[in-house]
C-alpha cells in the first residue's frame, strides 16, 4: 500500500520534472507553408531589419508565393554570437564585427569562406563612430583631441563587453596614430587621458546611448554613426552630431549559419534574406536607417546626410580583428594597460 | 495617544498582569509617543525613498504619453506573448517548488540523519546564487559547449534558447521559497504527534495529510505566493537562457529590457508597470493570506 | 543521561515516521535535477585550467577588485538593511497606525519587481537629472554611477530578508522580559540591548547573511547604475560577463565559483551560527 503511493507521488514528480524540461520544447519544424527564419543580430539594426523584415517577406512572397516570418533576437554583439554557439539556432547572423562572425564559423556552424559569400565583405551596410553632443555643444567638442581635457566628460561603453565599442577604441587609437606615427607610448598616453574622462562604461552599446540621452551623463557620446542619427531623431533638437577628422570604417558582417539552415530546410531561404540587403531597395532602406549603403551609387543619393569628406581607416589597417583583438582587447593587453597602470 | 493605549490593553488581557500596566503605563507612554512616532517616521521615510518612489518612477514614466499610448503599449502582440510566457513560467516553478518545498521541509523537520546541515546550506544555495551564475550553469549543461550538449542535439531535443530553458531557469532561482517558509513551521510543530500516528499505525500519506498538512496550509500559500512573486519577476538567469527570440522565449522582465534598449522609454515603463500591478496584486493575495495564517 | 534518553529517541524517529526513503528520494531527486547537476558543469568547465591558471585568473588585480566592490558594498548594504530591517520589523509588530498594512505589503515588492526594472527605475531616481539624484547633486553628491548607487541597489534588492526574517521572531517575543526590565528601572537602550537584541539576534543575521549574499550576486538592478569603471565601480559578476564576451568559459566558471563558495560558506557560517546559539540558549 505504501509502496503503490510511493510510485504514485514519484511518477507525479517525475512527470512535472519532464513537464518542466520537455513538453514545452518548441518543435523547431520548418513548415511547408510557412517559413521562419532566425536572425540573430545586435543592438542598432532593430529599426532596421524591423522594416526590412517586412519588405523582404513580400519580396520573397512575390517570388515564391511561400509565407515567411523573421524572428529578431537583439542584445550586443558578442553575447549574440556566443549565443549561436551555445545552441541559439541562428539561421542567418547579423553581427557588429567580423570578429564575431569567426568566432562562430570557429566551431564548425558556418563555412571558412563567409566573408567571401557577398560583396564588400559580406557587409551590405556600413558604419562610422562619430560624437553626440549636446545641444549648442557648449564644451566646444571638434576632434578627439577635445576628449582628453580635463573638463570634458565622455561616455562610451566597455570594448571587452560591447563589439560597438572595439570600433570606438579603434577609431581613436587611429587618430592619436595619424598624428604621432611610431610613437606608442604616447598614443597609448592620450587614450589614457580620454578613457579617464569616461564617466560611465556600460556594457553595451545601447546601453551607454540610454546613460547618456536619457539619464543625462557626459558631455559627449562616443558612438556609431546609424546610432547617433536615431537618437537625433527620438530627440529632436536636443543633440548635435560631430564628425572627427579621422574615423573608422566599421563593417557589420552578415552570414548564413550554414549547418543550422541546413538542418531547418532554410539554406535557400536564408541566402535570399542576405542577397536581398544589396537590392536597391534594402540598401535604400539602410540608408533611411542611417547605415551607409556599400552601394557606392545608393550612398551618393544619400551624400547630404552623410559627411563622406571623413578620412576612414579600415581595420586591415590593424591588421584584421583577429590581430587587433590580441595587441588590444585581450586580457592584459592594451586596454587592460590603460585601466592599471 | 487612544489608540496606543487600546492596543497596549489588548495585549496585556491575556496575560492576566493588569495590576503591573498602571504601575509602567505612566512612564511607557510619555517617552513611548515620541519615539513610536519617530521611529515610523524613519521606517516610512526609508521605505517611502527606497521602495515608492521607483514605483512613482515606473508609474509617472509609463503614464507620460497618457492613456491611449499607455494601452496600445500594454496590448502589443509581443507584449502579451511574454505575460503568457512569464505566467506559464511562474506556474511552473510553484508547482515544482511546492513538491519539493513538501518533500524537503518535512524530511529536515521530521527525521534525524547525518549532513542536515549540509543539506539545509545546499537547499537555500540558489538564494545566494548570482542569476548569472544560474543562467550560465544551464548553459554549460545543456548547451552546444555543455556535457548534455551532443545528447540532446542528437535526439532534437531544445532546452536553451527555448520554453524549457526559461522554465528551468526560473525553477532554479525559486527553489527554495516554498522550503524555507515551510521549514520553521514544520520544525517547530515537533514531531511528537506525527510519530504517535504512525505508532498507532497510520501510513505515511495520511500523516502527512490529517497531522502535518493542517499545521502547515498557510505557510504552504504564503510560500507560494512568495515563489510566484520572484518566478515572474526573474530576469538575470533567465536573460543569459532565453535568446531574446521575440514573441517565444521573451518573458516580461526581458520585454521591459528590450523596449528600454530600442528608446522606448514609456513602452518599457508601460510593461513594467503590468509587472508592478501583478505584484501588487500577488502581494494584496499575500496579506489576505498572512491575515488568515493568525 | 539524559542526552542518551534524547538519542534513543531520536532514533527511534527515523523508523516510526514512515516516508523517509521517498522524502530524501524526491529532495535529492530534485534537487539534484535542478540544482546540482547544472551547477557540477560549473566545476566540470574549470577543470579544463590548471591550478596555476585557475589561481591567475581568481587572484588577477581586475578579479580582486571585482570582488572588494562587490563584497563591500554587500557589506555596508546589508548593515543598513540590517538596521532598518530591525526598525521596520518593530514598527510592524509593535506600532499600530494608519496605513500600517500598505507599508507591510511594500515590503516583498523587491521580490516581485524584476531587477532590470528596478534598475532602471533606481538610475532613473538617482542620477543627477533625477528626483533624489538632483537634490543629491546640489549638495555636491554623486549616486549614480559611484559605490552609493551599487549599495543602494543592492539595499533595494536585499529589504524583505531582515524584515520576513526578524519579524516572526519579534512577534513572538514574550514581553514579560521587557516590562520586569521596565520594572526594574532599565533604559530603553539597555532593555534594547540586553533583552530584545539577544533575542533576535539569531533571525537577524540570518536576514543579514541572506541580504548580504544576495547582494554579492546581484547583477540586473547593480549593472544600470553602476559606472562600470574597472577598479572603480566594476562588481564581480560583471566580470564573469567580461569573461564569456571574451568566449573564456572556463574563466567565467573559475571567477563563478569563487563567488559561489564565497556565498557558500557565507550561509553556511551562518546556518551553523544559527544552530549553536540556539543550542546556547537552550541549554
Amino acid at each position: 500500500m505504501r509502496k503503490r503511493k510511493a510510485v504514485y507521488i514519484s511518477a507525479l514528480v517525475m512527470g512535472i520534472a519532464v513537464c518542466g524540461t520537455g513538453c514545452n520544447g518548441d518543435s523547431a519544424s520548418s513548415g511547408k507553408e510557412t517559413m521562419e527564419l532566425l536572425n540573430v543580430s545586435y543592438d542598432p539594426t532593430r529599426e532596421f531589419y524591423a522594416e526590412y523584415n517586412e519588405l523582404f517577406c513580400k519580396y520573397w512572397k512575390e517570388q515564391t508565393g511561400q509565407e515567411i516570418t523573421v524572428t529578431q533576437s537583439h542584445g550586443g554583439s558578442g553575447s549574440q554570437a556566443r549565443s549561436v554557439i551555445e545552441g541559439n539556432e541562428a539561421d542567418v547572423v547579423t553581427l557588429a564585427l567580423a570578429h564575431d562572425v569567426t568566432a562562430i564559423e570557429k566551431t564548425g556552424l558556418i563555412h571558412e569562406n563567409w566573408m567571401e559569400e557577398y560583396e564588400s565583405n559580406s557587409s551590405p551596410y556600413t558604419s562610422t563612430i562619430v560624437f553626440l553632443v549636446r545641444k549648442g555643444n557648449e564644451k566646444n567638442i571638434r576632434d578627439w583631441d577635445d576628449l582628453v581635457k580635463k573638463e570634458v566628460d565622455v561616455i562610451t561603453p566597455n570594448p571587452k563587453t560591447s563589439g560597438g565599442a572595439c570600433w570606438n577604441f579603434l577609431a581613436a587609437w587611429a587618430y592619436w596614430q595619424e598624428h604621432d606615427e611610431e610613437k606608442e607610448e604616447e598614443t597609448k598616453e592620450y587614450m589614457k587621458k580620454m578613457y579617464e574622462n569616461v564617466l560611465v562604461l556600460d556594457s553595451g552599446a545601447r546601453g551607454a546611448t540610454n546613460t547618456f540621452v536619457e539619464n543625462g551623463q557626459g558631455d559627449v557620446l562616443i558612438a556609431w554613426e546609424n546610432e547617433a542619427y536615431l537618437a537625433m531623431e527620438e530627440y529632436p533638437e536636443q543633440y548635435e552630431i560631430v564628425t572627427p577628422s579621422i574615423s573608422i570604417l566599421a563593417e557589420p558582417s552578415v552570414a548564413v549559419v550554414d549547418q543550422n539552415a541546413e538542418e531547418h530546410g532554410t539554406t535557400e531561404t536564408a541566402e535570399a534574406y542576405l542577397e536581398y540587403l544589396y537590392s536597391d531597395e534594402a540598401q535604400r532602406l539602410a540608408g533611411e536607417n542611417y547605415y551607409r549603403p556599400s552601394k557606392g551609387g545608393i550612398l551618393q543619393e544619400f551624400s547630404e546626410q552623410f559627411n563622406l569628406e571623413m578620412d576612414l581607416v579600415t581595420i586591415n589597417d590593424f591588421g584584421g580583428w583577429d590581430e587587433a583583438f590580441e595587441t588590444y582587447f585581450s586580457d592584459g593587453a592594451v586596454f587592460d594597460q590603460i585601466y592599471t597602470e | 495617544m487612544k489608540n496606543v493605549k487600546r492596543t497596549y490593553e489588548q495585549d496585556m488581557e491575556g496575560d492576566g498582569i493588569h495590576s503591573l500596566q498602571k504601575v509602567i503605563e505612566p512612564r511607557r507612554n510619555e517617552g513611548s509617543c515620541t519615539v513610536k512616532y519617530f521611529l515610523i517616521g524613519v521606517s516610512v521615510l526609508f521605505l517611502f525613498i527606497m521602495l515608492f518612489l521607483p514605483l512613482m518612477v515606473v508609474a509617472a514614466n509609463a503614464l507620460k504619453e497618457g492613456w491611449r499610448v499607455y494601452k496600445e503599449n500594454v496590448l502589443d502582440e509581443y507584449t502579451v506573448k511574454a505575460l503568457k510566457l512569464t505566467l506559464l513560467a511562474a506556474v511552473t516553478a510553484v508547482t515544482t517548488n511546492t513538491v519539493f518545498g513538501i518533500f524537503a521541509s518535512f524530511l529536515l523537520s521530521k527525521y534525524n540523519f547525518r549532513g542536515r546541515q549540509l543539506l539545509a546550506s545546499l537547499i537555500d544555495l540558489p538564494f545566494s546564487i548570482s542569476p548569472v551564475i544560474a543562467g550560465l550553469v544551464f548553459i554549460l549543461t545543456f548547451g552546444n559547449i555543455g556535457w548534455m550538449g551532443g545528447f540532446l542535439k542528437a535526439n532534437h531535443i531544445k532546452i536553451v534558447f527555448a520554453v524549457p530553458g526559461v522554465l528551468l531557469g526560473t525553477i532554479f532561482v525559486t527553489l527554495p521559497f516554498v522550503f524555507r517558509e515551510l521549514f520553521p513551521v514544520m520544525n517547530a510543530a515537533g514531531k511528537d504527534e506525527e510519530e504517535a500516528a504512525a505508532l498507532m499505525g497510520a501510513g505515511g500519506f495520511t500523516i502527512f495529510r490529517k497531522i502535518t498538512f493542517p499545521h502547515i496550509k498557510w505557510a504552504l500559500l504564503y510560500g507560494m505566493v512568495l515563489c510566484t512573486a520572484r518566478a515572474m519577476g526573474e530576469f538575470g538567469a533567465v536573460s543569459v537562457i532565453s535568446g531574446h527570440l521575440r514573441g517565444k522565449t521573451n518573458t516580461l522582465p526581458l520585454q521591459v529590457e528590450i523596449l528600454y534598449n530600442e528608446f522606448n522609454t514609456t513602452a518599457a515603463f508601460s510593461v513594467s508597470s503590468i509587472l508592478v500591478i501583478l505584484a501588487v496584486l500577488i502581494l494584496i493575495v499575500k496579506s489576505f493570506v498572512e491575515r488568515k495564517r493568525k | 543521561m539524559e542526552q542518551q534518553i534524547v538519542k534513543v529517541k531520536n532514533n527511534r524517529g527515523i523508523k516510526v515516521i514512515p516516508g523517509f526513503g521517498i522524502s530524501m528520494f524526491v529532495t535529492l531527486g530534485m534537487l539534484g535535477c535542478f540544482v546540482l547537476v547544472p551547477l557540477a558543469s560549473l566545476f566540470l568547465s574549470v577543470d579544463a585550467l590548471s591550478f596555476w591558471e585557475f589561481r591567475e585568473i581568481v587572484t588577477s588585480r581586475q578579479a580582486v577588485s571585482g570582488y572588494a566592490v562587490s563584497l563591500s558594498c554587500a557589506f555596508l548594504a546589508a548593515m543598513i538593511n540590517a538596521v532598518f530591517g530591525m526598525l521596520l520589523a518593530w514598527v510592524l509588530v509593535r506600532y499600530e497606525f494608519p496605513g500600517k498594512r500598505l507599508m507591510d505589503g511594500l515590503i516583498e515588492l523587491p521580490f516581485a519587481l524584476p531587477t532590470s526594472v528596478a534598475g532602471i527605475s533606481l538610475t532613473y531616481l538617482y542620477s543627477d537629472q533625477g528626483w533624489i539624484g538632483g537634490l543629491a547633486a546640489k549638495m555636491g553628491i554623486k549616486i549614480a554611477y559611484t559605490r552609493i548607487g551599487i549599495t543602494i541597489a543592492m539595499v533595494f534588492v536585499g529589504i524583505p530578508f531582515v524584515v520576513r526574517a526578524v519579524q516572526p521572531v519579534l512577534e513572538k517575543l514574550d514581553r514579560q522580559y521587557e516590562e520586569a526590565a521596565v520594572m526594574l528601572g532599565a533604559g530603553r537602550i539597555y532593555i534594547f540591548f540586553r533583552v530584545i537584541l539577544p533575542e533576535v539576534f539569531p533571525a537577524l543575521l540570518a536576514g543579514f547573511g541572506l541580504a548580504f549574499a544576495r547582494g554579492i550576486g546581484e547583477y540586473g538592478s547593480v549593472v544600470f547604475i553602476a559606472g562600470n569603471i574597472p577598479y572603480k565601480t566594476q562588481i564581480a559578476p560583471l566580470l564573469i560577463m567580461m569573461k564569456l564576451e571574451q568566449y573564456k568559459y572556463a574563466d567565467a566558471a573559475a571567477i563563478a565559483l569563487v563567488l559561489l563558495i564565497l556565498s557558500f560558506l557565507l550561509m553556511l557560517a551562518i546556518n551553523s551560527i544559527q544552530i549553536y546559539m540556539q543550542r546556547f540558549y537552550k541549554s
